[in-house]
């Protein structure tokens, strides 16, 4: 058995960074957006190990890595992921931003997934963060999945085990911080990862040496994605309230005690 | 006049629950025909307690009994069509989540999740993991919304026992067979959404404390002992349950499904108190919805203090929870 694993990535700013709203003719925008400094979309990257792990443990498995994002702001954040694990790039450039909707994006995806030479559906393992970070819709790697023909699909998923018969064991996250858990007869299936159980992969030079060879290239390539913000924005803003935090020190810590007891009891 | 259509799967057999009532309350207030679509092994239950709330469309079988993403979509596809819906209203449980987005892709529509607010045709939602609030509207049909527990109030059905139900067909098919649910950790169970209080634990309960030592069993101890006492719902931060994936010795009841934050949950509890956890940006956008926030901190300067929780506590989070435990036990 032996899978086209094909993971679909964004990128978005470092969690660290303030981030700020601004409005421009193309639609809302991040402040300083092509400033910041920017990292693969977490859960995204989490699919990428997975697929990594993946593709080791089933012999002449291949993993494609497609994302839609700025190249130069993409390239900057490949010089790291790149040295982790072995992918083949597949490069789209247009907006990372949130604030397009997952349909064009998804439209943009299968569009560049159909044209992988030698692509074969029914080894086709689409692989993605359940949610972004930056959208947040838990819609794009779905409705890609719709348009590739994949009517298997699971959404929140912390693990797959492949059977010996090629079927899936596959869970996925419901209410209640619970697992639902699956049985699935095989590819091709559509998988939204959390966090799944894999650490983030050490360095390897050699992994991205290999790697440079086709991401540099790919990037070249890169084709305009065609995705522009459609949707009808009233008001993008900050939250308003900050808190004015009460600072309590030198105070016994019985005390403390005393005042969260009547606070969690309910009389404030 | 647009028809709204309210899809809601049912629970075995079981009434229409509140955040389905939620929803059917937000749909009546957009001003079109409402059509309640409900998905389930046998929908008659669901049905009679929603009657009198709009006409009603029903999906049933063995085969759409269990959260599956095949047949839930094509149930939902079924009975969009059916009901020839412009809005396409659900509750955001896990099972619609799933299979909406695909739904949208079928009906060339476009869908809008997270959904938290919705007034007058124009919807709020978060974005940048709830650091941005916008509130936009779209003019493509059809227009799928999932709508966020706590929305608004829910529609106080009437209902009538035995009201009649159109039924509707749609492809069994499937691949995939759900085998159940499990909780990841064996023992304690300690996600409670329903709960009143989030109770967070950080790293900072495996840190060397001022004696120079690591105390984990003590630290054990308190967390559960305050869970027992307070009945609260367990989070934590990413350092802590990424300790775990270490290999480290931590905390046995700890799993990243009770990570809060950027890549974990935004729980909604009235009220959250949080301990040795230093209250980074990463990890309090996860407390979005929680209006009543309290922290200890030893640190007079982490980032609680800065403006994101209601009172912070500079104290030992050891020895106020052992007292607080006492008092709650
Ligand atoms: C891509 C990305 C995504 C992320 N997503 C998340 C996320 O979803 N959720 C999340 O939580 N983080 C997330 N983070 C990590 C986040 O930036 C912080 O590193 C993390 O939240 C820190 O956890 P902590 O506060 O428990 O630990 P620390 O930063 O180690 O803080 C420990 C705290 O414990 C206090 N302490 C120690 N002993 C005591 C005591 N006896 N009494 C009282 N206080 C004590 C210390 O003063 C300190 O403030 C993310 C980071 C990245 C880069």
């Amino acid at each position: 058995m032996s899978y086209q694993i094909v993971v679909c990535a964004g990128i978005v700013p470092d969690p660290l960074q303030t981030l700020e709203p601004v409005s421009t003719p193309q639609g809302p925008a991040l402040k300083n957006e092509a400033m910041l400094p920017a990292v693969l979309d977490p859960w995204a990257a989490h699919a990428l190990y997975e697929a990594n792990h993946l593709a080791k443990n089933m012999p002449g498995s291949k993993v494609y890595l497609v994302s839609l994002a700025p190249k130069a702001k993409l390239q900057q954040v490949l010089m790291t992921i790149a040295q982790k694990v072995s992918f083949e790039l597949i490069a789209l450039d247009g907006p990372s931003t949130g604030f397009t909707d997952s349909h064009d994006v998804a439209a943009a995806l299968a569009a560049a997934i159909e044209a992988i030479p030698g692509l074969d559906k029914s080894r086709l393992l689409l692989f993605g963060g359940w949610e972004s970070a930056a959208r947040a819709a838990g819609a794009t790697l779905s409705m890609t999945g719709e348009r590739l023909g994949i009517r298997e699909q699971f959404q929140g998923v912390d693990s797959l085990t492949v059977g010996s018969d090629g079927s899936f064991e596959i869970r996925e996250r419901v209410e209640g911080g619970k697992h639902l858990v699956s049985q699935c007869s095989g590819a091709p299936a559509v998988l939204g990862w959390a966090t799944g159980n894999l650490p983030e992969p050490p360095n390897s030079p050699q992994v991205g040496m290999q790697n440079m060879r086709t991401v540099m290239p790919a990037l070249q390539k890169a084709k305009p994605a065609g995705v522009a913000v459609t949707q009808q924005y009233a008001s993008v803003a900050l939250p308003k309230q900050q808190r004015s935090t009460r600072i309590v020190r030198d105070v016994a810590a019985a005390e403390v005690a005393r005042e969260l007891a009547q606070w969690i009891r309910g009389a404030h | 006049m647009e028809t709204i259509l309210v899809l809601l799967h049912t629970e075995a057999g079981a009434p229409v629950g509140k955040a389905g009532l939620e929803v059917l309350e937000a749909a009546r207030g957009l001003g079109g025909d409402v059509a309640i679509g409900l998905v389930g092994a046998d929908c008659a239950a669901a049905a009679a307690s929603v009657a009198g709330a709009g006409r009603l469309l029903a999906v049933e079988g063995e085969a759409f009994a269990q959260p599956r993403y095949a047949t839930d979509a094509s149930a939902a596809e079924a009975l969009v069509k059916a009901a020839g819906a412009g809005i396409v209203l659900a509750p955001a449980t896990s099972r619609w989540a799933r299979c909406l987005p695909g739904v949208a892709q079928r009906a060339a529509g476009r869908i809008d999740t997270h959904v938290t607010g919705l007034n007058d045709g124009t919807l709020t939602r978060w974005y940048y993991r709830q650091r941005i609030e916008a509130s936009l509207r779209r003019a493509e049909r059809p227009w799928f919304l999932l709508l966020e527990a706590g929305i608004g109030p829910a529609y106080a059905a009437a209902g009538a026992a035995g009201a009649a139900y159109e039924r509707v067909t749609a492809e069994p098919g499937s691949r995939t067979e759900a085998k159940g649910v499990i909780a990841p950790q064996s023992g304690e169970q300690t996600i409670k959404p329903e709960a009143e209080l989030l109770f967070v634990a950080g790293a900072g309960w495996t840190k060397k404390q001022k004696d120079g030592a690591v105390h984990m069993d003590r630290a054990a101890e308190l967390i559960l002992g305050m869970l027992k006492g307070s009945g609260a719902s367990l989070g934590s931060s990413k350092s802590l349950v990424d300790l775990s994936g270490e290999g480290h010795a931590v905390l046995p009841f700890l799993s990243h499904l009770n990570q809060v934050g950027q890549t974990g949950s935004t729980p909604r509890h009235a009220k959250g108190l949080a301990t040795c956890c230093h209250g980074e940006e990463p990890h309090v956008v996860g407390w979005r919805f929680i209006q009543d926030r309290r922290a200890v901190n030893l640190d007079a300067n982490c980032g609680w203090a800065r403006g994101k929780a209601d009172v912070l506590y500079v104290a030992d989070a050891f020895e106020v929870m052992e007292e607080l435990n006492r008092l709650l036990g």
